[in-house]
């Protein structure tokens, strides 16, 4: 078991070195230039520098460098096979970068250290440290359905954080509550709609308080008359917590609605980035245009 | 010809050793299912200095004749009981086969359930004890039900090595009274009784799973 950590930790502002921040800050990101809060002090809470992530020899991120800072929301646009979902199962460490390095919080998550270069790929036990502080949720649910719902979110505190059984189940009835479905505790997934296996999913990720959830593409699995609910219940997160998100979607409403920052994707490049009403009312690139022509 | 005189009285005698068939195919199936599971897991293990060892074990034990095992057991093994080495054998024989169902049953788990449980950074014997093996499980009941049925009509080969079951019993009978042909009919109908009911009670398992 992982029993050193606090569950109690609670998430905000960074512990770590500003050195470290600026450090990272200043390797050069020229879409970083075109965020609107590029003068804030808060440096950039994860970073991919040059990160290329091949599947054979079919390239699906290309030299990405991406900033994410603490508390912010982007969205990840773009066809699909651009690279968007790749992003995020890197960040969940699903795969791992073929080439470039990935930095949560100052220190290495790709990597760690170690080696002549002083960095080596991390290994499982390395990551399984780092990646407690990151939550998905997926477009399939991927709920386990021998678990009821309310096991389903405490799961994961009991056994990974370490709280009690009691104290997982008030904190998942909680939760069950803020996504409505507190009437859900002893159902069965399979007795869900899809609409609502998303809010139990939902739920769960939240359930191991992350400091970032990766949402991916969360409503592209339901039926159209389901998707709102879902959006709703992560409008109200994305307003009530400060909880970092980052989200590829087709619901280019709630992207408009949620992000600080959108970012176009195609072919494992950012063709371009900036805040929604900028990207969605002015595009600079054609692409982009004939992207949100095509799904607005 | 059939006399209904031996054949009562050599039904005590063979059903003395059906309780022998019985205790072997229940421990053996213990045996099977519990080691079965353990390889089908370590065959997932992520370093192959364990999967390949193992899957060499595999084929080794299937690829030989169960009979042939337990002779040398027997010969090589002194001092065992040899009860002990039938239970034994059969039990690590059919733990090759029932591997092959539980791994079946674990490739079905869809990628998601992993992928969820790492995304929740659940501790890997967490992952398999309470995601992926509950589900793997559930769905190879009736596969491993077949085995059990399978194994117990197989429990005739212990004979070789001594074991008092049901059909070393039958022949002792049928040699000492020159009345073979009661005391087969007997051993085979307390086989078919016995596993026609079983073989029916897993098919509805199957189907009840199934839903």
């Amino acid at each position: 078991m992982l029993s050193d950590t606090d569950p109690k930790e609670e998430t905000g502002p960074g512990g770590h070195t500003e050195a470290v921040d600026d450090a990272l800050t200043n390797k050069g990101d020229a879409l970083r230039n075109d965020s609107p809060a590029n003068d804030s002090p808060v440096a950039d809470m994860v970073r991919f520098d040059q990160v290329v992530k091949r599947f054979g020899d079919h390239t699906v991120l290309d030299q990405l460098d991406f900033g994410l800072r603490r508390g912010e929301r982007v969205t990840l646009i773009g066809p699909s096979g651009s690279g968007k979902t790749t992003i995020l199962r890197l960040l969940m460490t699903l795969e791992r970068v073929t080439e470039g390095t990935i930095h949560v919080d100052g220190e290495p998550f790709s990597h760690m250290p170690g080696g002549r270069d002083g960095l080596v790929p991390a290994n499982e036990k390395y990551l399984r440290e780092r990646r407690r502080r990151i939550g998905m949720v997926f477009q399939q649910f991927n709920l386990f359905p021998n678990m009821k719902v309310l096991e389903n979110v405490t799961e994961a505190p009991v056994h990974v954080l370490g709280l009690s059984r009691d104290e997982a189940a008030e904190r998942g009835r909680e939760l069950l509550d803020l996504v409505g479905l507190a009437d859900k505790c002893d159902a069965h997934p399979t007795q869900l709609s899809g609409g609502q296996q998303q809010r139990v999913a939902i739920a769960r990720a939240l359930a191991m308080r992350p400091d970032i959830l990766l949402l991916d593409e969360v409503t592209s699995a339901l039926d159209p008359e389901l998707v709102a609910g879902v959006l709703d219940v992560l409008r109200d997160i994305a307003l009530s917590t400060d909880i970092t998100m980052l989200c590829v979607t087709h619901e280019m409403g709630f992207a408009r609605d949620v992000s600080d920052r959108v970012m176009m994707f195609d072919h494992g490049h950012v063709l371009e980035a900036g805040p929604p009403d900028q990207l969605f009312e002015a595009p600079e690139h054609t692409r982009t245009r004939e992207f949100l022509s095509a799904v607005l | 010809m059939w006399d209904w005189n031996t054949a009562r009285e050599g039904l005590p005698v063979v059903l003395h050793g059906f309780g022998i068939t019985l205790l072997a195919t229940v421990l053996g199936s213990v045996v099977a299912m519990v080691l079965g599971l353990l390889i089908a897991v370590l065959r997932r293990a992520p370093t192959r200095w364990v999967t390949v060892p193992v899957r060499i074990v595999v084929e080794f034990v299937r690829s030989t004749p169960v009979m042939i095992q337990l002779f040398a057991v027997w010969v090589l093994v002194p001092g065992l009981d040899p009860l002990t080495i039938g239970i034994a054998v059969l039990g690590i024989h059919y733990a090759m086969y029932t591997s092959e169902v539980y791994r079946a049953g674990i490739d079905a788990v869809p990628q998601g359930q992993w992928e969820a449980a790492v995304a929740l950074s659940l501790p890997r014997g967490r992952v398999w004890r309470a995601v992926i093996l509950p589900q793997a499980v559930r769905k190879v009941v009736p596969a491993l039900g077949n085995y059990v049925i399978s194994m117990f009509k197989e429990t005739p080969f212990l004979s070789v090595i001594t074991v008092q079951e049901m059909v070393h019993e039958a022949n002792e009978y049928g040699s000492v009274h020159f009345a073979y042909l009661e005391a087969f009919t007997l051993a085979a109908a307390i086989f078919l009784v016995a596993s026609y009911p079983t073989s029916m009670l897993m098919r509805r398992l199957e189907k009840r799973l199934a839903q």
